[in-house]
């Protein structure tokens, strides 16, 4: 159920490489992570512009019974946010993997992604949680 | 592992999330806690409130042994009727608070929190021996029966749909907070319309081997079975305490602005700190805050005005019945008014809120 063209980190997070040569990537929570959150109601996002060191704290997300710390899978700069979520939080629990992907990044290090868990380690990491 | 009530399997079946609470393995949310509040507030939502305590209070003093131990009066309370107070400690903090029901002149049932529920059939006890020895008896029913919440506009009719009271009247006859004994799809239930969502709606009691029946006829009939989660922001909304949250027993019902529910004349456990506090005020009050946008205040979160920490949050949430913030908390009393504006520290970011009358949310009530 999780998607092989992308890496999980520890904290549920996913990247999704769009474009190698640019060093451009797309971040979003896996389906576990939404489904231990439940109805998600609120982001709190860095913004374009910011930078977001590897497997530190980038942000925040609530839902209705809990708040959850968002962490980056990787260093960089943050070229865009899903605006959709803004009005449409619950695109993360419908569609984590797809619709529901909350931002964009231009990697300063590619190979930083080479450290976090294939789709298959992620799901026997979430299967022994 | 806590103990289960006996809707446990229904819960495993419709694939809740079962977390502990009070003691209990109690589901916190079927599906979505959104679509659950929203079943509540437009239709009809149930609840398996059996790790609640029931327990029954009888013998020629009871009426005087419940005057003594709640808030409320018992010795006046009618037959058929039910009143929510507190149980209070000779200092007057919140023991626990409860819906007592009288069942006859010289028999109550009384419904104290599930992880109270030891605590108070302990301190009852403790006081039948000491002035009510003989005269009171006290049966704690708890494990023996099931209690399902039915609650929500749609309540009404939809029990009515599928059973009545004894007296041939259909469940819909009863008046808020009155209480009786009737058969749904031919169990025998006590039922009364009572609840903690701040909607209309019904808690029937039943044997423990008929429960799983009703529950599942219920669900049958398109009722929207409901966790711990969506009560928990249902009953925020409207402004209803938490014990362990908005009251315990450091924490009076004055100070919670639950004086309503305490008499002022008669001699109880913490009268006399009800009675200094009524007349001097008290130095903290809960208020209810909002806060624009969808980020919630959490329980512990400091509350402050001019730079200064006034307070703190015990409960908080994201509404989507007002699709805004709401809190309760306790600040000084000098800080309290309605429309004061104060900040809450949510995790670092410093958020406005304004503090608001109670409830935040109260039901269209026809006729």
């Amino acid at each position: 159920m999780n998607p092989e063209d992308r890496r999980y980190t520890n904290e549920h997070e996913w990247i999704k490489i769009e474009d190698a040569q640019a060093g451009q990537a797309l971040v979003g929570i896996t389906e576990y992570a939404q489904d231990q959150l439940g109805d998600v109601v609120y982001f709190d996002l860095p913004q374009p512009g910011d930078t977001v060191t590897a497997l530190h704290k980038m942000g925040e997300v609530e839902s209705v019974k809990a708040v959850s710390d968002l962490f980056s899978p990787v260093s960089g700069e943050v070229t865009e946010i899903n605006g959709e979520l803004s009005d449409r939080p619950e695109l993360v629990n419908e569609d984590p993997f797809e619709q529901g992907w909350i931002l964009r990044v231009t990697m300063s290090d590619a190979s930083e992604v080479d450290g976090l868990m294939s789709a298959e380690e992620y799901e026997a990491y979430t299967g022994g949680l | 592992m806590g103990l289960k009530t006996v809707l446990h399997p229904n819960h495993v079946a419709l694939g809740a999330r079962m977390v502990p609470f009070g003691g209990w393995d109690m589901p916190v949310q079927y599906g979505s806690i959104l679509a659950e509040v929203k079943a509540v507030r437009t239709e009809v939502g149930i609840f398996d409130v059996s790790h609640m305590g029931r327990v029954y209070i009888s013998g020629p003093q009871a009426a005087e042994f419940l005057d003594w131990v709640l808030t409320g009066p018992a010795s006046a309370l009618r037959v058929g009727r039910a009143r929510y107070c507190m149980i209070c400690n000779p200092a007057g903090g919140v023991i626990d608070d409860t819906i007592f029901y009288r069942l006859a002149e010289d028999r109550f049932l009384l419904i104290p929190n599930a992880g109270n529920r030891v605590e108070v059939v302990g301190w009852f006890q403790n006081q039948v021996d000491e002035k009510f020895a003989g005269g009171v008896t006290l049966d704690d029913r708890t494990l023996e029966t099931g209690l399902i919440a039915v609650q929500g506009p749609g309540a009404a009719v939809l029990l009515d749909g599928l059973g009545g009271l004894d007296d041939g009247r259909g469940f819909s006859a009863l008046r808020p907070f009155a209480h009786s004994r009737g058969v749904f799809e031919g169990v025998r239930v006590g039922v009364g319309r009572t609840g903690y969502t701040g909607e209309d709606g019904f808690e029937m009691a039943m044997e423990s081997p008929d429960a799983a029946a009703v529950w599942e006829t219920l669900v049958e009939r398109g009722a929207v079975p409901c966790g711990l989660g969506a009560r928990d922001v249902l009953r925020l909304e409207a402004a209803l305490p938490l014990h362990g949250h908005e009251i315990d027993q450091n924490i009076t019902p004055i100070e919670a602005g639950l004086g309503r529910f305490v008499r002022d004349e008669g001699e109880y456990v913490g009268a006399e700190v009800m009675r200094r506090q009524r007349e001097e005020g008290t130095e903290r009050k809960l208020v209810g805050l909002t806060l624009p946008g969808r980020s919630a205040p959490r329980a512990g979160y400091a509350i402050s005005d001019g730079g200064q920490t006034v307070g703190e949050v015990t409960s908080g949430s994201y509404s989507p019945t007002l699709d805004t913030s709401i809190a309760m908390g306790y600040v000084l009393t000098r800080h309290a008014e309605a429309g004061n504006r104060v900040q809450v520290d949510i995790r670092g970011r410093s958020a406005t809120a304004e503090i608001v009358p109670f409830p935040f949310y109260s039901r269209a009530r026809s006729a």
